[in-house]
């Protein structure tokens, strides 16, 4: 088990290094002077400009060399320091992530666990029943090639705008102030439930589709087989097979963690909810390259916790694992 | 395995196409995999529906005299006879829209699918046949690029990009695509190469890249050409979000930025329905159908599935 | 060998494929009696495994066509799988070739054995003295049932799934191909594993599939040949090795290496040919087509009779 995570942290780690390190590359190597891009694209006032120009000087670290730039990056990213926002100039980036990723959180927490679970469920039921797989199979590959983004426009066109149920934008209504109010957090609730039922419906169509083929290629297996010639009742077997399933959907999960964050990021942008992604839609619209760096980071460090999350449940699940035998990688 | 007559009686009659010597077995299995595929209604429907949207694409262009992005009409306007999709926000025909931006996913789909494949084939056949320290390196970058969110990181580059097109844009998706393709192309030439066609063909003296093309690959063409369609498929949900959130190509129009600009313009709280439903609806339509036709394809190939 | 055990009467058990009904199983009749172990034999594609699994379960494809089985003078419902399952395990049991993959991969082995007895209304407590005596019988540790199966070896698994497949004390076991995938030394230990099991009485009666004749030759009491689905010899191992009297017997029994005989000699036959296709069975003797006595009487199909006492065979020249 030690060489299992051992080997997890190691890419992990290898990952974020990539990743950082991509991070630093890009804006360097783009082809023209790339601080005198960014000021040109970005109209700023005087002092701003001042104190940018010298900040991305120093950034770019045009006196020092290129190793030094590098290392001053890192330092500056292990004490937070991700820049100033040229859109929500002077505020940091990390403070203005900061503030988003709540939202960003309420939003795929539950849409991903909810759709998981929920979707492992019904898939594993619908193979039990010809007729609910007739109808069930064509509409979960229907919801798992819908983009996330226009089943989100779908819902806030039909649910919002034509029949007035839920509000179309925003996190909250855009008359309250932000307190432990009932009414605010009713209007926070309102606001969130079309998103996430955005998320929730894509993601349940996929992992349906996914249970109840792997639970159809579980009761094929050899021991599904002795149980029945045992005379095993039906539901003794599904239950093996439905646990033994959970495995590669546990595994697919974590594969799956960057498509659905991209996912969250797009369904936060049709409906203007304050997450992470409308952040990045205005850190685009306005050139906030730091915004959109800092964005990236986060959303890599994200995923490689989720990732390792998904790690250690898959090892409590898998006994497999725990005996220190390889069981399925 | 199981030495059942089950077993052996049905293969008295047709033999599996999944694992024999690419020989005139080879041949006979490729016509009754024909025999199947025309057999099969997901595949039948699939493909036709692909390939009808593939013709909306090529042919559809032609029908309307003005470019996409022109401004030809009344802004806003319901479909009508004039516009069949109706106008955008400032008067540009959204029909034209719809039709050259299937194009452009077309484009994306082929060539972003395309390179993931030869990637994912690439590595995943050196790190399956090599194995050893070669399969060792091979496994970090699939493990590192796999974890990588595609979107986060080309996030970062097109947003650093003045320009984009749609070939780089189709070439990015095509790089980071891939490590799930190199994992199971990798774990399946695990199984192949100790096939003792293998072992003849290593002692006939042939190279390793040969034993691969000739021996090997044959024998999973039909996954091989699964997964293409999966790419194809990813490829295009990728590049819509990535129009979407903006980044995409600078020039031209595409499904993605149809449905970015609608949200921009308010069409959803002002109820313009076909700005925005046709460029979703045709992506999940084409994704939806290559799906299908995968379950089809599915079917045909493996016989176990033909009869459930 | 007085009372019988095991009746199939005209048992027809056919696959559904695309192309048609294979007629795997046609018109198959014997007996088995109490306390006897019959070794079915015969090459790959004759049907035996499909009798041996049409007893307990019909999967996938088969279909229950026509006959009727009877087990201690009660009926066999081998056609309503749900009526069957009061049978299986308890009555019919089943060590499947398959033995090394049976158990569930995620499951300690003794919650495993305990959850499909409790599920069959068996209560673990009842039968864990017994459990633990079979173990120690088939030289298996008590710590066995704390593993997953991952950590078991091949051989481990195969006497596990002997043990479990036999702990409810069934009247008929089906022993299919349960030595093929291993070596020479195991099959021995296996095979007198087997006999032991009917020595003690955990089992009554006992069909052992084989494609290999020699291992019939050790333990079975009696040994039932089969070709192209159906039946073409049955009689007692020694009757059976020493005069058959089917033509294809006779080939099959030649065709064995002999201890001491030295080949330089004498060529070792093999039967040249292959059965028939079961799709669209030829009229008459299956056997026709590779027999060497083969003449005219035998385009129609011979019954399978007894020639003398509990020896049957289905060929003209033997009646």
């Amino acid at each position: 088990m030690r060489r299992y995570f051992g080997r997890k942290l190691l890419i992990y780690a290898l990952t974020f290094f990539v990743a950082v390190t991509v991070d630093w590359i890009i804006p360097r190597f783009m082809p023209g002077d790339p601080v005198q891009t960014m000021l040109a694209r970005a109209s700023l006032r005087p002092e701003a400009s001042q104190a940018l120009q010298s900040y991305y000087t120093n950034l770019f670290g045009l006196d020092v060399p290129i190793w030094q730039q590098y290392l001053n990056f890192w330092a500056r990213l292990l004490h937070g320091d991700l820049g100033i926002s040229i859109w929500q100039f002077p505020q940091p980036v990390t403070s203005v992530i900061l503030r988003a990723i709540p939202y960003t959180l309420a939003l795929l927490v539950p849409a991903v666990l909810l759709s998981w679970w929920a979707g492992n469920k019904f898939g594993a039921y619908a193979a039990r029943r010809k007729w609910l797989d007739n109808t069930v199979l064509p509409l979960g590959y229907v919801l798992t090639a819908t983009p996330y983004m226009w089943l989100g426009i779908l819902l806030a066109w039909s649910l919002a705008t034509v029949a007035g149920i839920f509000p179309i934008a925003g996190g909250y209504s855009f008359s309250l102030e932000p307190s432990w109010s009932l009414t605010f957090v009713g209007s926070l609730l309102r606001h969130w439930f079309l998103p996430f039922a955005s998320l929730f419906l894509v993601g349940f169509g996929g992992w349906a589709i996914g249970m109840r083929n792997m639970i159809i290629y579980e009761l094929e297996a050899d021991y599904a087989h002795y149980l029945e010639s045992l005379g095993a009742p039906r539901r003794l077997v599904r239950r093996y097979a439905f646990r033994n399933a959970l495995l590669p959907q546990l595994t697919g999960l974590a594969l799956q963690l960057g498509v659905i964050v991209a996912g969250a990021l797009v369904t936060e942008i049709v409906f203007s909810y304050p997450g992470l992604g409308y952040l990045v839609l205005q850190a685009i619209n306005n050139q906030d390259f730091f915004l959109i760096q800092g964005a990236f980071l986060f959303i890599i460090i994200g995923v490689l916790l989720a990732n390792f999350l998904v790690d250690v449940v898959y090892v409590l699940v898998d006994p497999r694992t725990r005996t220190g035998m390889r069981g399925a990688s | 395995m199981t030495v059942s007559d089950q077993e052996d009686l049905a293969a008295a009659a047709p033999a599996a196409p999944a694992v024999t010597p690419a020989t005139v077995a080879g041949v006979r299995a490729s016509r009754e995999a024909l025999y199947f595929a025309r057999r099969n209604r997901k595949l039948v429907i699939g493909l036709g529906v692909v390939l009808l949207f593939l013709v909306v694409a090529i042919v559809g262009p032609l029908l309307t005299e003005h470019g996409p992005n022109e401004y030809v009409g009344p802004p806003a306007q319901r479909p009508s006879a004039r516009f069949w999709f109706g106008t955008t926000m400032f008067g540009q025909d959204v029909f034209a829209q719809f039709t050259h931006g299937l194009r452009s996913t077309f484009l994306v789909g082929v060539l972003g699918g395309g390179l993931a494949a030869v990637i994912g084939m690439l590595i995943g056949f050196s790190a399956g046949y090599r194995g050893g320290l070669v399969d060792e390196v091979l496994n970090m970058v699939t493990n590192v690029v796999l974890v990588i969110p595609t979107l986060a990181v080309l996030l970062v580059i097109a947003a650093y990009l003045r320009v984009r097109g749609v070939v780089p844009e189709a070439l990015f998706i095509g790089l980071f695509s891939w490590p799930w393709v190199a994992r199971a192309i990798r774990a399946q030439t695990f199984s192949l190469r100790s096939r003792e066609y293998v072992d003849l063909a290593r002692l006939s003296g042939l190279s390793g890249p040969k034993i691969v093309l000739n021996e090997v690959a044959p024998n999973m063409s039909s996954y091989l050409f699964m997964t293409f369609i999966l790419l194809f498929g990813g490829a295009v949900l990728i590049a819509a979000t990535l129009d979407f959130i903006g980044l995409g190509p600078t020039e031209g129009i595409s499904l993605g930025l149809m449905m970015n600009n609608a949200v921009l313009w308010s069409a959803l709280p002002l109820g313009m329905w076909w700005w925005f439903v046709p460029p979703g609806l045709g992506i999940t339509i084409i994704v939806g159908a290559l799906y299908i036709m995968n379950v089809g394809l599915d079917e045909v190939f493996n016989p176990k599935l033909r009869e459930m | 060998m007085s009372t019988v055990s095991l009746r199939v009467e005209h048992l027809r058990v056919w696959y559904r494929t695309l192309r048609g009904d294979v007629q795997a199983l046609d018109d198959v009749t014997f007996t088995v009696a109490d306390g006897e172990i019959m070794g079915l034999a015969g090459e790959s594609g004759c049907g035996k495994s499909t009798l041996g699994k049409s007893l307990i379960r019909l999967d996938g494809r088969m279909r229950h066509i026509g006959g009727a089985v009877e087990l201690d003078g009660k009926e066999l419902p081998v056609w309503d799988s749900a009526k069957m399952n009061g049978f299986r395990f308890k009555e019919v049991s089943i060590i499947p070739q398959y033995a090394m993959s049976a158990m569930n991969p995620t499951r300690k082995v003794g919650r495993m054995v305990a959850e499909l007895l409790e599920s069959r209304g068996v209560g673990f407590d009842t039968v864990r003295d017994e459990l633990r005596r079979r173990l120690d019988l088939v030289e298996l540790p008590q710590e066995v049932l704390e593993r997953h199966p991952i950590e078991l070896s091949g051989g481990m698994k195969q006497r596990m799934v002997m043990v479990l497949s036999t702990l409810l004390n069934p009247s008929l076991l089906v022993a299919d191909e349960v030595t093929s995938a291993l070596d020479v030394s195991t099959q021995k230990a296996v095979a007198e594993t087997l006999v032991g099991f009917r020595d003690r009485g955990f089992v009554k009666s006992m069909i052992v599939i084989t494609h290999d004749v020699s291992l019939a030759y050790q333990i079975a009491d009696s040994i039932m040949v089969m070709y192209a689905g159906k039946l073409a010899e049955k009689a007692p191992t020694d009757v059976l090795v020493g005069s058959p009297s089917h033509p294809y017997t006779q080939l099959l029994i030649s065709s064995l290496p002999e201890v001491g005989v030295r080949y330089a000699d004498r060529r070792l036959t093999g039967i040249p040919g292959k059965p028939p296709s079961l799709l669209n069975p030829p009229v008459g003797c299956r056997f026709r087509d590779r027999c060497p006595l083969a003449f005219d009487k035998c385009v129609e199909e011979p019954p399978f009779v007894e020639v003398e006492r509990d020896h049957f065979v289905a060929c003209w020249k033997a009646i």
